[in-house]
């Protein structure tokens, strides 16, 4: 099968590869350029555990093929702390507890930062809704709900 | 948080002052950058893909196997049956004496369930795993099934599982786990009044975010790496074991990292096959539910079905119980039979009662087979057992938070299954939810102690 070339930006650095057409970009991530930070939880579009940035809107990497991604400027969890200090989103998910398996966590992350990019102050409403898309089995909403509030908390008090 | 440290003060040693403060926990790090490394993100070069050939038949006879179209299919590398499989046969529970070996890894000669496993195909990709596994024509002879606990316990249900016999596990106490205490006949000849309900429940699939699965790695040295989410790592080493015919020292398994359990991920399922191919073909395997498979394969937890009889007085004591609970096992043994015993111990629920008669079946019938989930064996009765306690309250015309205070057990009665009560703190859980749940009841409730009657 004829492969296609894809090239982007992944968490500041560039990549290219060559993936069969029709490759989702969840598999090329995660199998052909080894961040596995995105998870596979369903493969249809329904659990968010997928989530990743692109060109600064959210998308659902198991839903999105990778040849259409030329060009484009992708962030993961895995790419968003900086020199060893964690993102404000990552320090309150741990502070806050809102972890328990971790599969949903990078998913999560990645929702929350999308909303905090387009809303700094959300009120609790807005990140339930930020949220929806993502599953976590766990059922730990709650403490996750914390943390996105905190770290925005924390964010503008940077900022001031 | 309002903690009260009065309570038990005398039974403790610490000060309690982990509760409700936050901790750090040491996986989740890891969780917050992406690095925690779960089975599927370990990646090998020449990694094969292996699908299953299931069961579109509740329950059949299999007349024959073809794979000579699929193993044609570009990118095949091994297809294999139940006779590849050194020890076909097995039961998890087995590593306890709860026998007989009952379930196949792969189906040989007959399925027992809709979607059971009969050939596994190993691939270079896994789309062309799927693509070849379509390929593989199995002839069924399709046998009557039978999906209702009840019906299959009748003379002349279909036999669901031919290493039982019959449509139900056989305890060393005969068709069933028995508790008898007292004499309950006469307990209910005494009652006021006489309550017989029924319970039931559905099957409930966990639907962890994570599915099932593992990534096996041929070492060099004829030993072999399972990187699994597996939630009973060494239960599934020794039946691995078994099943492979290989000894342990031979298998190294890597785990506990679990993207969500919640029970479903203790039965024996991947792996064995798993490690089977990276044997036959010398190569890394990687075999993962898909989601559908997730929801309709992996076992959820068992349907059940409870009939309880309660004796109950106009003053509120419970005097007579009697409980037949069905545990609906599916096809194959895995944890029902433990399952199924628990509920025994536990139908009396946290109440004294001084006559009391139970009865629990571990059931075989043609669906999903069952297994572990969060307190399986009792989580179900004791739905039932509270919903019955509402109506027996309101029976007699009774608040229902005080009919459990006059039922409750406090430390020193005897349970039904003859183990003292000890450390019972139900009296002064209720205390507490009275207040929070601004739930009033007469100050007499208040008053009692789960250290001695009449405190």
């Amino acid at each position: 099968m004829a492969k296609v070339p894809v090239q982007f930006t992944l968490n500041g650095a560039e990549k290219a590869e060559f993936v069969d057409s029709g490759t989702t970009l969840l598999h090329a991530l995660r199998d052909k350029i080894g961040d596995t930070s995105p998870k596979g939880g369903c493969h249809q579009g329904t659990c968010g555990a997928c989530s990743v940035i692109i060109d600064g809107e959210l998308r659902l990497s198991c839903l999105t093929l990778a040849e259409t991604c030329n060009g484009a400027t992708i962030t993961t969890t895995s790419g968003l702390s900086e020199g060893g200090v964690l993102h404000p989103l990552q320090r309150a998910f741990l502070d806050a507890f809102a972890t328990q398996c971790g599969f949903c966590t990078p998913g999560m992350i990645m929702a929350a930062r999308v909303l905090l990019d387009h809303t700094p102050n959300p009120s609790r409403d807005e990140v339930v809704e930020a949220l929806s898309g993502n599953i976590c089995r766990c059922t730990g909403y709650e403490p996750i709900i914390q943390a996105v509030l905190t770290a925005a908390r924390s964010n503008s008090q940077h900022a001031a | 948080m309002e903690l009260r440290k009065n309570y038990f003060a005398d039974q403790r040693k610490d000060d309690l002052h982990e509760i409700g403060q936050p901790r750090p926990r040491s996986d989740s790090p890891g969780h917050v950058t992406g690095k925690t490394a779960y089975f599927a993100d370990r990646n090998f070069p020449g990694m094969l893909h292996l699908k299953m050939v299931r069961s579109p038949h509740h329950h059949a006879r299999i007349r024959s196997i073809d794979t000579s179209e699929a193993e044609k299919h570009p990118g095949v590398v091994k297809i294999l049956t139940a006779k590849d499989v050194p020890h076909n046969v097995y039961t998890i529970l087995i590593l306890i004496q709860i026998g007989p070996e009952d379930e196949t890894v792969l189906a040989d000669g007959k399925v027992r369930w809709k979607g059971e496993a009969v050939v596994a195909v190993l691939a270079e990709s896994e789309r062309a795993a799927q693509e070849a596994a379509a390929k593989v024509k199995v002839d069924y002879e399709v046998l009557p099934a039978v999906f209702d606990m009840e019906e299959a316990l009748k003379p002349g249900a279909p036999i669901v599982n031919e290493y039982h016999g019959q449509n139900h596990y056989l305890y060393d106490s005969g068709e069933c786990r028995k508790v008898r205490f007292g004499d309950v006949e006469a307990g209910f000849a005494s009652a006021d009044h006489v309550l017989e309900q029924s319970y039931q429940s559905s099957p409930i699939e966990h639907a962890p975010t994570e599915t099932t699965g593992c990534v096996v790695a041929p070492e060099g040295n004829d030993r072999f790496t399972c990187y699994t989410n597996t939630q009973a790592m060494f239960f599934t080493l020794d039946n691995t074991s078994i099943i492979l015919q290989m000894p342990g020292s031979k298998l190294h398994f890597v785990g506990g990292t679990v993207g969500g359990g919640f029970g479903g991920k203790v039965d024996v399922i991947v792996e064995p096959i798993a490690i089977l191919g990276a044997k036959l073909t010398g190569r890394p395997v990687c075999f993962v539910y898909s989601r559908e498979e997730e929801m309709q394969i992996s076992s959820p937890r068992a349907a059940e079905k409870v009939v309880i009889k309660d004796g109950v007085m106009k003053d509120g004591r419970i005097v007579a119980r009697k409980v037949t609970g069905y545990t609906d096992a599916g096809a194959y043994s895995r944890h029902s039979p433990y399952g199924a015993q628990k509920g025994a111990g536990h139908y009396p629920g946290p109440y004294t009662i001084p006559n009391v008669w139970i009865d629990t079946y571990c059931v075989y019938t043609n669906r999903t087979p069952s297994s572990a989930m969060r307190g399986f064996g009792v989580t179900i009765g004791d739905f039932a057992l509270e919903v019955q306690m509402d109506k027996l309250a309101r029976l007699i015309g009774l608040d229902p938070l005080e009919f459990r205070f006059i039922n409750a057990y406090r430390d020193g009665d005897m349970k039904a299954h003859r183990q003292p009560t000890e450390g019972a703190a139900l009296i002064e859980c209720m205390q507490e939810a009275s207040r929070a749940a601004n739930w009033p009841v007469a100050e007499k409730y208040l008053a009692m102690s789960s250290y001695a009657k009449g405190a």
